[in-house]
């Protein structure tokens, strides 16, 4: 199990700041008010239903696309999974990914007792379809039916000063993590520098050397420094803000609004069919670093982003939907 | 907007060309991994490829207890390029006209389409419910031995949504897409770079 001192203090706010208001969903787990329904629900509507901040820049995508090109015949059908998947209530990917939970929670919380729920829930959301059996036995190769495991689900514990719990989840494909990936600046064969200049270069390498994999348009999570663990941790975390919040960094954000506008200029396209839309978003943080390291970590997110974050009320049911 | 239908032709295919938005509507045969190596290894297909589809997926099926009936809930391709070492053998040796997958595949499967008369078509990844839509009837399944993901599936499907990126004239989207890229990429990053 994961602890962590807060997580990066700029991404939060942001999140909290722009939190839309939650659509109202009746369903029989916000009735019952217990923490595994709450959980079980989360997962549902995680795995079948696109927050609408990701559905907004695929309708965007779409739109910028030329007529009758494969770029925009791609994200139509995306278009059309996204609706059928939330009809249905059933996964939008067949591959329900890793399982990732970041808990932000008041002192006093028990993360042993809320863990152990969680881990039912999956048992269970795996029993109704809502996830896929997705947890491989690496020495043996025998996938478990319960889909839990050493490393699975993971959780990501933040202690801060709120009175409340929230709760996010995040699948995370394995298409897509797959072409993560971590630099380690100098870089030498595009001669990329240990400065924001080399950290630009080796980000645009990244997005060229993922086309075709990992079901574009996708959003990149980053961050900057670190050491080899931290930095992957915190560019997935990076992917928990909402696509339209602005880093209050000034440099990071102009790096980040230059890496999306820059991404679309290589015509990768969706699918890497070729086409204006490769990147559908970039969100960046920096860590320290040492003076012998400087790592560039990737955390790459298909299109099929599904993430979504609930505020758990004292009795345990969902009273807020973060996104 | 092209449309193939069963049963496939060697000529229906070579009239294909990159780019190409195409339905097909018919016949295909699931097969990733393990059914691949097991060609490659000179093992006889249990099923008559030929003039047939492939289609690189391992789907969610379910099996009606009442009915016996198998129903697919989840069908999106997989990434193609883990056959690229077996996929031009099983090209040329049984006589397949199509490959469905995602993410594209390489030099000695583009060699092999121009050969022998194969297009590789790509599905859209990750669109699992769509695609499930599409899937009709599931009429047998072979291999059943390498587990449900890794069987050959026997599916009937109207209107799969697939665009042509690797022809039988020896045109790959992914080569050309890779090239503007890149270049690309050398004009942002600076010169020589
Ligand atoms: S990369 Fe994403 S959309 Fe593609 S198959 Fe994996 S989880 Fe699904």
């Amino acid at each position: 199990m994961a602890k962590k001192s807060r997580p990066k203090a700029a991404a939060k706010k942001i999140i909290k700041k722009k939190v839309a208001s939650p659509k109202k969903k009746t369903s029989p787990a916000k009735a019952s008010g217990d923490v595994f329904s709450s959980l079980l629900e989360l997962l549902r509507r995680t795995s079948a239903e696109l927050p609408d901040d990701i559905q907004k820049v695929i309708l965007e995508a779409l739109s910028r696309e030329e007529k009758n090109t494969t770029a925009e015949y791609a994200l139509k059908i995306i278009q059309d999974n996204i609706a059928l998947a939330k009809k249905k209530s059933q996964p939008l990917c067949q591959d329900t990914g890793t399982v990732l939970f970041f808990i932000s929670h008041p002192a006093n919380f028990d993360q042993i007792k809320f863990a152990d729920t969680a881990r039912k829930a999956i048992v269970k959301a795996t029993e109704l379809g809502y996830l896929r059996q997705n947890s491989v036995n690496s020495v043996t190769g025998k996938s478990e039916p319960s889909n839990l495991g050493p490393g699975h689900p993971t959780f990501h514990f933040h202690q801060h000063k709120s009175a409340n719990v929230e709760v996010r989840v995040m699948l995370k494909g394995g298409g897509c993590e797959n072409v993560g990936i971590q630099y380690s600046l100098p870089y030498g064969p595009i001669e990329a520098g240990r400065d924001m200049a080399g950290v630009r270069k080796v980000i645009l390498d990244g997005v060229v050397k993922a086309q075709g994999q990992g079901c574009g348009p996708g959003v990149l999570g980053i961050c900057i420094g670190g050491d080899r663990s931290s930095g992957y941790l915190e560019s997935k975390e990076q992917l928990l803000r909402k696509l339209d919040d602005t880093n209050p960094d000034k440099a990071l954000h102009e790096l980040e609004t230059d890496i999306v506008a820059s991404c679309n200029r290589l015509m990768i396209g969706p699918m890497g069919f070729g086409g204006k839309t490769t990147l559908l978003g970039c969100k960046i943080c920096s860590q320290q670093r040492v003076p012998a390291s400087f790592f560039v970590s990737i955390s790459y997110m298909c299109w099929a982003y599904r993430r979504q974050g609930i505020v758990l009320g004292k009795n345990g049911a969902i009273s807020k939907w973060l996104y | 907007m092209k449309t193939l239908t069963y049963p496939f032709t060697q000529a229906m295919v070579r009239e294909l060309h990159v780019g190409d938005m195409v339905n097909i509507t018919g016949k295909l045969f699931t097969g990733r991994d393990s059914v691949h190596k097991y060609l490659h290894e000179g093992n006889p297909s249990p099923v008559n490829l030929r003039n047939q589809i492939i289609y690189h997926c391992g789907p969610v099926v379910l099996k009606d207890k009442k009915t016996g009936k198998y129903r697919v809930v989840a069908a999106g391709p997989t990434t193609s390029i883990r056959e690229e070492p077996f996929q031009w053998q099983v090209i040329r040796d049984h006589g397949i006209v199509g490959v469905i997958g995602k993410g594209g595949m390489g030099p000695k499967t583009l060699k092999a389409c121009q050969e022998y008369g194969c297009v590789y078509f790509h599905a859209i990844g990750g669109a699992a419910q769509v695609l499930a839509e599409r899937i009709k009837s599931v009429d047998g399944v072979y291999l059943e031995q390498f587990g449900s993901p890794e069987a050959i599936w026997e599916l009937t499907v109207e209107d799969f949504p697939v665009v042509v990126t690797m022809d039988a004239h020896g045109n790959s989207l992914h080569q050309q897409v890779l090239d503007t890229s890149q270049a690309k990429l050398k004009e942002l990053i600076g010169q020589g770079h």
